[in-house]
């Protein structure tokens, strides 16, 4: 095999592998639960049908909203940014961290209630740290503070 | 007084790390042994500093000293003293201190044992070295500055994040930084090769050592952190994807297929620019996972706090690092002399097809773990990536991946002959079809492509044991004359196998989790939880005081065909300081399957959520990932990397020792 033979196989085979990834990753990107997208519980109110995608709502857990069922196992809270609560529905172990007024990523799809049937439920593992999907949505409905100057006021004036 | 010490020890390394970046590669350039013997004395000197720094800064730890700003954020006083050590690294600005100490560690180690080494290729390498240690260094002193001094000092610290008060999280960070700092010297012998031109088989003999120890540590590091994120969160799971996991990964998937080209350059003298590249490009990769998991751009459960100028600047590194070597590499990379030429079917050609599926698989990786940023950037919706992604593209391109591993070994270089390597493979492929009826009939026709990988393990493990057993002729030549050939067999060979078997092994524990069972009930004392044969009883629940913390602590026995089998204690630990609660798994293994119990809340009427896995195979994943470091640390201690490497280099072709 000469050297230019030897050159066209390797770039036929890069181009080959590339094919290959690019299918693959096509294909795995229009599926429906590759992708989960992000919405803030004031979205998620005005925006009709997100027709079966996987959502990732980020809020705050609502002060007294959470309630366990009678067997104990689901939890049923509602994640709030400040003017729109979404409820959630989620079976499972709960995070250490989970805890109402904390901030809380929730991911799964649009149950027919309305309700979000989470299948995964992630609080930080930093108490210091919110997740920026938290802070987004909280700037969004104008009830991001941040620090002590800089209040609620200033942002919902925008 | 020694906080300050510390501090000026790290300017002066800063300063000196300026020196050996600069004077060397000018030494080199004119032929000036002087400057370029400098290289090796400030490399010394630069790890001595450093380590007097970071020694300045365990003890403000050790001391518990709430003066120093980094100690009073993240340590305590009544914290355990492994937890105050291993909290050095539980943070932002530790953590880069421990990077540059490993870094300047390396540096050293170059300089030790670099004896052998060409004195120009030895001074560049150095020199490279010192541009990382310099940008490194600037970052740390500019952004993340360890000794700043709090006025007043608090009386006590804020404690260390008890999730991270852990001993498997507390080893984890120092081999992952072992593994992707280790990478630099790779990368800083291909930017030196770049520079002098020549890339030669005696250049891919000294890097494969340092990639080799980097990618063992980078294993270790690995398996470390999956097993941690698998014991401490309390959902059995053990890989997710999160994006800091891949930026672990791709350093690792690149740096493998590195290890195996670089195997090309030293014994058939091709494949070098590519070879250059990968080293590049592992690197990099790992500088980019700093950037991901220093930046805060992706959330990520592991992430720290965010600050946007530790961003940019990491950013600007990457830049400069990445682009320079990337920009040094078109302008030289076509002068290289390309050597041996190979056909397709041969060893040279499984490797290569290994390098191309491993460099495809990190791409999707990189794709996925990326994607997020990209749609933000371009204005398109907010997303992230879920697992199913990383399944659906990086799984499938795998499977060629274990296919090869089996093969390639057994092919010639130069020219294959594929039929006969699968003729003697004609073992493995009947134990592999036996394995997958046996799977097909035990689980019932289970999930097919679980046990379709439990198959390509058997493949990948079988195959491995044949080539060994023909190399040394097993069974085939008396006991006596086998043993002798195995004796003699170079150490890298043998390291080949285990950590080819090890794959396998990793493989199979991660096929079998298919067949998981999980469990969620409540129960309450007396009550009972039955799972995969197993009945769980719940004896009850006791209050314990730990060292920083109170336990709600379960006692539950546990019992199959009403033989009790084990006692297990999952707990549930409260941290008053930090307001925290975590969970403390139990696990009982038997090697074969994990029972794996999580304690959840109590539901206030004396019930508590009890969450219980059956994981048949999963601490295989762990064993081969140990089988394939441990393999990995077997090639390196083949004494051809250490003895007359100048020497034999020059011998002629045909004296090598085929392998």
């Amino acid at each position: 095999m000469t050297r230019k033979r030897r050159r066209l196989f390797a770039v036929l085979l890069g181009l080959g592998m590339l094919a290959v990834a690019t299918t693959l990753v096509l294909l795995a990107l229009s599926s429906n639960d590759s992708l989960a997208f992000f919405i803030s519980p004031s979205e998620l109110k005005t925006e009709k049908g997100p027709d079966g995608r996987r959502l990732r709502l980020g809020g705050l857990v609502q002060q007294s909203s959470v309630v366990r069922s009678a067997d104990g196992k689901t939890v049923r809270f509602r994640v709030t940014d400040g003017n729109n609560a979404v409820a959630v529905t989620y079976t499972g172990l709960l995070p250490d961290l989970f805890r109402e007024g904390q901030g809380v990523v929730v991911e799964g799809k649009l149950g027919a209630d309305g309700a979000l049937d989470a299948d995964t439920v992630l609080a930080k593992h930093d108490e210091k740290y919110m997740p920026r999907e938290v802070v987004d949505a909280l700037k969004k409905s104008g009830h991001w503070q941040e620090g002590a100057a800089g209040g609620p006021a200033q942002e919902t004036a925008r | 007084m020694i906080v300050e010490l510390g501090h000026f020890a790290l300017i002066l390394a800063l300063l000196l790390a300026m020196v050996q970046a600069s004077v060397p590669l000018l030494g080199a350039a004119r032929r000036k042994a002087g400057w370029m013997t400098l290289g090796q004395s400030t490399a010394v000197a630069q790890f001595v500093l450093v380590s007097l720094a970071f020694a300045a800064l365990i003890n403000a730890y050790v001391t518990s000293d709430f003066s120093v700003a980094n100690v009073a954020e993240n340590s305590h006083s009544t914290k355990p003293l492994l937890y105050k050590i291993t909290g050095v690294w539980g943070n932002h600005e530790g953590s880069m201190m421990l990077w540059v100490f490993i870094l300047s560690l390396f540096g050293a180690a170059v300089a030790w044992f670099g004896d052998n080494l060409p004195p120009t290729l030895r001074a560049r390498v150095l020199a490279v070295q010192g541009m990382i240690g310099t940008g490194f260094l600037l970052f740390i002193l500019l952004t993340s500055d360890p000794f700043h001094r709090l006025v007043p000092a608090p009386l006590d610290g804020r404690g260390l994040n008890p999730v991270l008060q852990d001993p498997g999280l507390a080893f984890h960070p120092p081999f992952l930084y072992l593994g992707y700092v280790g990478f630099s010297v790779a990368f800083s012998f291909a930017v030196a090769a770049l520079i002098e031109g020549r890339v030669d088989a005696a250049w891919a003999r000294w890097v494969r050592p340092w990639t080799l120890a980097a990618w063992c540590a980078l294993t270790v590091g690995i398996a470390m952190g999956s097993w941690w994120a698998y014991y401490t969160l309390g959902w059995g799971g053990w890989w997710f994807w999160d994006p800091v996991e891949n930026a672990s990964f791709m350093p690792w998937l690149v740096g493998t297929a590195l290890l195996h080209s670089a195997i090309v350059v030293e014994k058939r003298d091709a494949l070098k620019s590519w070879t250059i590249l990968l080293a590049i490009v592992t690197f990099s990769l790992s500088l980019v996972g700093t950037f991901l998991v220093r930046s805060g751009v992706l959330t990520s459960v592991h992430a720290f706090a965010v600050d946007p100028a530790r961003g940019t600047f990491i950013l600007l590194l990457l830049l400069v690092a990445i682009g320079g070597s990337l920009a040094l590499y078109a302008a030289r990379a076509p002068r290289l002399k390309s050597g041996g030429i190979f056909a397709p079917i041969s060893r040279e050609g499984a490797l290569v097809l290994n390098n191309l599926l491993l460099c495809t698989g990190c791409a999707t990786v990189f794709l996925g773990t990326l994607y997020p940023l990209f749609s933000d950037a371009v204005g398109g919706p907010k997303l992230s990536v879920g697992f199913p992604f990383f399944n659906r593209t990086f799984v499938p391109l795998m499977v060629p991946v274990l296919i090869a591993v089996a093969i390639g070994p057994l092919l010639a270089w130069k020219r294959g002959d594929l039929a006969a390597a699968l003729q003697r493979l004609w073992l493995a492929l009947a134990g592999t079809v036996a394995a997958v009826l046996i799977g097909f009939y035990v689980t019932g026709g289970g999930p097919v492509l679980a046990v379709l990988g439990l198959g390509l393990a058997a493949w990948v493990l079988l195959a491995a044991a044949v080539e060994w057993a023909e190399r040394i002729r097993l069974l085939r030549a008396p006991w006596r004359e086998s043993w002798r050939r195995a004796r003699s067999l170079p150490r890298a060979a043998h390291g080949m196998t285990l950590a080819h078997m090890g794959l396998a092994i990793t493989v199979a524990g991660i096929a079998a989790s298919a067949w998981q069972q999980e469990r969620i009930e409540v129960v309450a004392p007396g009550g009972t939880l039955a799972i995969a044969g197993y009945v769980l009883h719940l004896d009850g629940m006791t209050k314990l005081p730990g060292a920083d913390f109170t336990a709600d602590r379960a006692s539950i026995t546990v019992t199959r065909g009403g033989e009790t089998v084990t006692v297990m204690h999952p707990e549930k630990r409260f941290f008053p300081l930090q307001q925290m609660a975590t969970a403390m798994t139990a696990i009982h293994t038997n090697l074969l399957a994990d029972l794996y119990v999580a304690l959840g809340d109590s539901d206030g009427k004396g019930g508590w959520t009890v969450r219980a896995y059956w994981k048949p195979l999963v601490p295989w994943i762990w064993i081969g990932a140990v089988a394939m470091a441990a393999g990995g640390l077997v090639s390196l201690s083949d004494r051809r990397w250490r003895i007359g490497v100048a020497a034999r280099a020059r011998a002629p072709r045909g004296a090598r020792p085929a392998e």
